[in-house]
């Protein structure tokens, strides 16, 4: 189901890319004035997005060979099919946006709903024959039983989908003006309500909070769901087991998974906090703060609407995470949804390493990334790997206490939250004091 | 003559560049001042100092009064600033910025709002990314021109404006500073400063080179002179201020510093002209001619 949903997600980004990501930049223009077909670029993209899909297909099929040959060839040619039917949908859904960020958006939308029409059927029933898991193209790569008793028509209903859906897109296209859609951009109000740095803040950046929001809360109900699944297949792996509990759990192997999937999430949400507060950087270098500040804000009431939807919204995703979880599992729901508020210091002080080097650094901005890749290569690999503890103690999130399963301790968790706020007062200060950069 | 700005001896060094290197600006309330220089000379620094963006490194400057880095915030809810080149959120409406710079900046006109949305024919209902450059100056000018305040600061603001929407800029400005409010104009179009400013400083190399009314400066400007006269000229090349003589037979071309043309138009009668075409001198001749220095 993930590979399945690997290659949908990179055949609906090739097809944009290659549709309406052109459109809009306006070089669709440039090649539609040569000797071209206009349906050309449409055939390309199809063409390109087969390729990505094929060449992974065929070497699935030869890499699995050894557990079967025609389950081997059916799981490739499954993921194949899967990458097609979503390849030919962005097709027509980029027909019908005039941004190509939409386009994306939309149909990710609809993987997300075929990702969640398959984990509903699976739940309500074991053999994949639920109505649910058949109205979903990721519950056909089920349906397929690949290395089981293959289904070989159900190919039949990937090859199908992507045809039909290939021919509306071709319709489409030819009947439309390049740069056009069949739904125009939605023109915006022609009054404005934004009335504060801080309203505008929250309007530029609440798309992105929404969605990292559903993120983690599907993300808690899915590992939530496989906890129990889970304590059976890893009980019997020794090493499995050991891995978990150095990444995370001391005690019970469910316990173990439940902490290293919290800190997995505690460690993306560090992502999330360096792309909030980096906002403020995106916004200088585009010029658009100039504008702002030359009004009458201050930086810092500049700066806080940014920082509080980077702060307490790494807060409130993690807090729907643990919800998540609750849906999902529905045992030890405190303990659960305290193992991921516990994670917040640590976010919090790789936020407060981007506030200081934004603040102070400016230019050193972007390493703030860089940050948040050691911590989480530290925070995934280092466990595996032995990691001597001097390295492993580098990041903030070996530092907090090991929920659910160990004993909580509050030092760690003033410490760092104390070690954050002082990070972000250094790097205020130093925005204070500095030149906006041009 | 109360200050609306005053900056003196500044400077600003990036690294290695000194982008001012002692400048001096003084613009009185009320007027309309031009701020002239080749790109690169030290305009935008020298705004972004009195924006509070930069901190200047010495020197001091002082706008309506304050100081502008300590009292950013006061003083901007007294300024409208349009940059050259504005930058807009790809989803947000013309309309919505406006209005937020407007409440930003405490409060817009609505009746001018929608006066000079019309004006400017501007759709203050598509989204950031889908304008033009140019629309996207319109949806500043809008929002500095509609908001009350005593000093619009404007920057290189009508690149990317067509022809007509310029005269609508012009008359803006013109009835912006009916109203008493202090205009200053960064620009190096020079027919636009010359019909709008009051005043004007010139700069070059982050120091200010020129300033003054027009009718001081073009006292440093040359006027060039054709005549066709009845007999051969007789002593011009003598006289005083008079460069790039050209004389063939009866016709006569020269270059004469403003201020020596009356000895040449009567050296030139002594001779009797038959015709005579004089063209005033520009500001374009002088903004020339101190860059044709800088490069020499």
């Amino acid at each position: 189901m993930y590979a399945g949903a690997l290659a949908a997600v990179v055949s609906l980004l090739v097809v944009v890319r290659h549709t309406r990501d052109e459109e809009e930049s306006g070089r669709q223009e440039l090649v539609a004035s040569g000797m071209v077909g206009r349906r050309a670029s449409l055939t390309a993209a199809l063409l390109t997005a087969g390729v990505a899909n094929a060449v992974p297909a065929v070497l699935v099929a030869v890499g699995l060979a050894g557990q079967g040959a025609a389950g081997a060839l059916a799981f490739g040619l499954g993921l194949a099919g899967v990458g097609m039917v979503l390849a030919t949908l962005a097709a027509i859904v980029a027909q019908f946006t005039e941004s190509a960020r939409l386009a994306r958006g939309l149909t990710a939308a609809l993987l997300g709903a075929a990702f969640v029409l398959r984990a509903a059927g699976d739940s309500a029933s074991d053999d994949g024959s639920s109505v649910l898991t058949w109205v979903s193209p990721l519950g056909w790569l089920e349906n397929l039983r690949s290395f089981a008793d293959e289904r070989w028509w159900v190919l039949l209903l990937f090859a199908g989908a992507a045809v039909v859906q290939g021919a509306v897109a071709y319709v489409l296209a030819g009947r439309r003006d390049v740069g056009m859609s069949f739904l125009p951009a939605r023109p915006g109000p022609a009054l404005g309500r934004l009335g504060t740095a801080g309203a505008l803040a929250w309007r530029l950046q609440r798309g992105s909070v929404v969605g990292w929001s559903i993120g983690f809360f599907l993300a808690g109900v899915v590992y939530g769901g496989l906890t129990d699944g889970v304590a059976d297949l890893v009980g019997d792996n020794e090493n499995a087991r050991e891995v978990f509990q150095r990444m995370g759990g001391q005690s019970g192997i469910t316990d173990a998974f439940l902490a290293s999937m919290v800190g997995m999430l505690g460690l993306i949400a560090a992502l999330y906090i360096v792309a909030s507060t980096l906002r403020l950087h995106g916004e200088e270098t585009s010029m658009r703060a100039e504008p702002v500040l030359a009004n009458a804000v201050g930086r810092l009431r500049w700066a806080a609407g940014h920082l509080l939807i980077a702060f307490a919204g790494a807060a409130l995703i993690m807090l729907l995470a643990g919800l998540g979880f609750a849906v999902g599992y529905g045992k030890e729901v405190g303990p659960v949804l305290g193992a991921c508020l516990v994670q917040l210091p640590a976010i919090w002080v790789i936020g407060g390493m981007a506030v200081l080097l934004y603040g102070a650094l400016p230019r050193a901005a972007m390493a703030a990334w860089a940050v948040a890749g050691a911590v989480l290569l530290i925070g995934w690999v280092g466990p595996a790997l032995d990691a001597p503890q001097a390295v492993l103690d580098l990041s903030p999130f070996g530092h907090l206490p090991k929920l659910p399963g160990g004993g909580m301790e509050w030092g760690p968790v003033l410490v760092l939250s104390a070690l954050a706020a002082t990070l972000v007062g250094v790097g205020l200060a130093g925005l204070r004091r500095r030149d906006m950069t041009t | 003559m109360t200050r609306a700005i005053t900056i003196s001896g500044l400077h600003k060094a990036f690294g290695k560049t000194h982008a001012l290197d002692g400048l001096d600006l003084e613009v009185a309330a009320g007027e309309v001042h031009g701020f002239l220089g080749p790109n690169g000379a030290g305009k935008s620094t020298t705004i972004r100092v009195l924006l509070g963006l930069l901190r200047p490194d010495s020197g001091a400057a002082q706008i309506l009064g304050r100081d502008p880095w300590a009292d950013a915030v006061e003083v901007h809810r007294r300024i409208a600033y349009v940059p050259g080149d504005v930058t807009l959120w790809r989803n947000l409406s013309g309309g919505e910025v406006i209005d937020l710079y407007g409440r930003l900046r405490g409060g817009l006109d609505k009746g001018r709002r929608a006066e000079l949305i019309e004006r400017f024919e501007l759709d203050p209902t598509k989204k950031g990314r889908t304008y033009s450059k140019g629309n996207r100056q319109k949806v500043a000018l809008v929002a500095a021109f509609a908001s009350d305040v005593d000093l619009l600061i404007l920057d290189e603001p009508t690149s990317g404006l067509d022809p007509l929407m310029e005269e609508v800029f012009q008359r803006c400005v013109a009835e912006e500073r009916e109203r008493g409010r202090t205009i200053l104009l960064s620009s190096h179009i020079l027919s636009e400063v010359e019909e709008l400013c009051d005043r004007v400083s010139i700069i070059r190399k982050g120091r200010t080179v020129e300033t003054g009314s027009l009718a001081d400066l073009r006292h440093l400007t040359r006027t060039s002179v054709t005549a066709e006269l009845l007999a051969a000229p007789n002593g011009l090349a003598q006289l005083p201020g008079v460069h790039d003589l050209d004389v063939q037979g009866h016709r006569v071309r020269l270059q004469v510093d403003t201020d020596k043309l009356d000895a040449v138009l009567k050296s030139l009668a002594e001779s009797g002209v038959r015709s005579l075409t004089s063209t005033p001198p520009t500001l374009e001749e002088l903004f020339l001619r101190h860059y044709q220095e800088a490069a020499r």
